[in-house]
């Protein structure tokens, strides 16, 4: 098990750099930042200076090893636009994203897995076909386009929620957040709805196949023999075993959500990682770019890694697979 | 020798038109699309007048409402946009758009991503693993990150989108096509076609590729829903197709910004049309899963 988990560190940080050079490649592509660094009124050796400075001079490969000693040390360089660390100013609007995609998560949970549940539990009943067509016109529905139907009603029509902004915040931990206060609640609902409409249809989709397959089981039918309500069949013994696949896919998905709060995020103008890398690829600001993605990276390795541990602990099936 | 679990196997034809007719709903899916493909591809004769031909356009007629009449004479159906543009033709033609891209994104990334994933399971061995590490690496990134980096390094073009959106999709295919094969590669008729030393690009294509279909095919209709999807969300982040060839998506981003005013009709009536598209096809995809890959889970 050690030994194994060790191959598989190694593996990630192997995908890390793969990660690495595919970014620094593709840095390289996008052509060189000179000409949008440099005044209308620089002079040659202006030009000479600061390619020397940002280290355009030296070889690539040399470039490439000064770029690795950046991202070790979190030092991407300097925002262009916002003249921060690039770095700092990607982590100082993470909290901001994060709660929002967890808020997503956390609503396709509550509403997914309970409408599964019903679904799967009498797959023939008009109720479960509504819920089942319900999922595929949530799955159908693009994130962006939600977004502006929300704002629509709920902000422009009825002026019931915020539609922009973050609300006021609370300090926890030396880090703002919205969800400790009232008025950043309600500006995190349509966001968060506006986000998980699409993980509450996969949940629910995933949930009510888990719960048809798990009706034919023996236990069930034995459960059922016993006489025990519907209610205690579902909520104790389907429920454990549907949630394994549930919570990995969730899990995994957690990323996908993290990535896709980007376009939320525009919507909204909520003032996180994906409002900011949007308006950098506008504004071509490199350092930025750069150092959202290597984040983006290293997020999506630490999470698989984990899923992958903490899934051979779970199920001996797979370890002793594996060994 | 154990038996090996069979799936349906895809054969179009009236009977399988039949069986998938008993669900309505999704026949009612498949009309629509019908209705949407005809009505996009003569998206020239069927709309009132020529939205990118500045000449027709009269700026009088600008955020008209649903029903009212243009000063060319027709009646703007579902009113028309700033500049005086007929909303309807302007729909039609960035179905059109849509429709090309997202269909024609998802054939090129079926076919790039079964020819892989087909090869790598056949190949086995050392190849397959490095193959197949190739497209966790794919998997693993975050789609729509993958596709707006590639728009910011290549710039707008329907080209562009196309390209990414392929890049962001053959993978699933891959993966799924390399699932099926490894399953119809323990069957007998691959033994028999090996034994006839049969040539390998023959086995592949034409004995292995037609038994791995359903799983495909399933596959191949949810994706062209979010091929479209996936192209809108970039055209209405502003780094999909340029403003010459607008699809759906970059309708909506441009009537977004009138709707917060109260003209809702510039904004509403693509994305009613972008919706009814994409719903349309994942009733038709749901269905397909329904009867030919009964066992897996939705997704």
């Amino acid at each position: 098990m050690t030994l194994w988990i060790i191959q598989r560190l190694l593996q990630a940080i192997l995908v890390a750099l793969a990660m690495a050079v595919i970014v620094f490649v593709g840095l390289h592509l996008i052509g060189s930042p000179i000409e949008t660094l440099l005044p209308a009124e620089a002079t040659h050796e202006d030009r000479l200076r600061l390619i020397a400075d940002l280290g355009l001079d030296r070889p690539l490969y040399e470039q490439f090893f000064l770029f690795l000693k950046g991202v070790l040390q979190g030092n991407l360089g300097i925002s262009y636009v916002y003249k921060e660390p690039a770095v700092e100013l990607i982590l100082s609007r993470l909290p901001a994203t994060l709660e929002l995609a967890l808020a997503a998560v956390l609503l396709s949970l509550v509403f997914g897995v309970p409408l599964g549940l019903m679904a799967g539990w009498k797959p023939e009943s008009a109720f479960s076909r509504v819920i089942m067509i319900g999922s595929i016109f949530g799955f159908s529905l693009p994130i962006f386009w939600i977004a502006i139907l929300l704002i629509m009603i709920f902000s422009v029509q009825l002026g019931w929620l915020p539609s922009s902004g973050r609300g006021a915040t609370q300090t926890l931990f030396g880090i703002p957040w919205s969800f400790v206060t009232l008025d950043g609640l309600r500006h995190m609902v349509l966001p968060a709805i506006g986000l998980s409409l699409f993980n509450i249809s996969m949940v629910t989709r995933l949930t009510e196949a888990g719960v048809r397959e798990a009706m034919s089981s023996e236990y069930v039918r034995f459960a059922k023999a016993k006489g025990l309500s519907p209610r205690r069949i579902l909520s104790v013994h389907v429920l454990k075993n549907v949630m394994i696949p549930v919570v990995t896919v969730v899990g995994l998905d957690i990323g996908q959500t993290i990535a896709f709060s980007v376009v939320t995020e525009t919507i909204f103008a909520w003032p996180g990682v994906g409002k900011i890398i949007i308006d950098s690829i506008g504004a071509l600001d490199r350092p930025v770019i750069v150092a959202y993605l290597m984040l983006v990276v290293i997020m999506f390795v630490i999470i698989n890694l984990v899923v992958d541990v903490i899934y051979r602990l779970l199920d001996p099936r797979i370890r002793l697979q594996g060994e | 020798m154990p038996a090996i679990p069979r799936s349906a196997k895809f054969r179009p034809g009236l009977q399988f038109l039949r069986q998938f007719s008993r669900s309505p709903l999704a026949l009612i899916g498949l009309v629509l699309i019908t209705l949407i493909v005809l009505l996009a591809f003569f998206a020239l004769v069927l709309s009132p007048q020529n939205p990118y031909d500045l000449m027709q356009l009269d700026i009088m007629d600008g955020r008209m409402p649903p029903g009212s009449e243009a000063s060319a004479g027709f009646t703007f159906l579902f009113g028309s946009d700033n500049q005086g543009r007929d909303m309807l033709s302007a729909i039609l033609h960035g179905l059109r758009i849509s429709l090309i891209v997202g269909l024609g994104s998802a054939a090129i990334a079926f076919v790039i991503g079964t020819a892989f994933g087909l090869t790598a399971a056949y190949v086995g061995g050392k190849v397959e693993t490095a193959m197949m590490r190739i497209v966790d690496l794919q998997l693993s990134f975050p789609t729509i990150l993958s596709a707006l980096l590639i728009l910011a390094l290549l710039g707008k073009s329907v080209g562009n989108v196309v390209f990414a959106i392929v890049l962001v999709e053959w993978a699933t295919y891959a993966r799924t096509a390399r699932g099926a094969a490894l399953t119809e590669l323990r069957r007998e008729y691959v033994e028999a076609a090996r034994s006839l030393r049969l040539p390998h690009r023959n086995i592949l294509f034409r004995q292995l590729l037609p038994n791995c279909l359903s799983p495909l095919v399933v596959l191949l209709t949810m994706q062209v829903a979010r091929a479209i999807t996936l192209e809108a969300t970039l055209s209405f982040l502003g780094l999909g197709v340029p403003v010459t060839e607008p699809s759906l998506g970059l309708l909506i981003s441009s009537g977004y910004e009138f709707m917060l005013s109260g003209t809702y009709w510039i904004a509403l009536f693509p994305g009613i049309a972008l919706l009814v598209t994409i719903f349309a096809i994942n009733l038709v995809g749901d269905r397909l899963r329904q009867l030919l890959d009964p066992k897996a889970a939705p997704k």
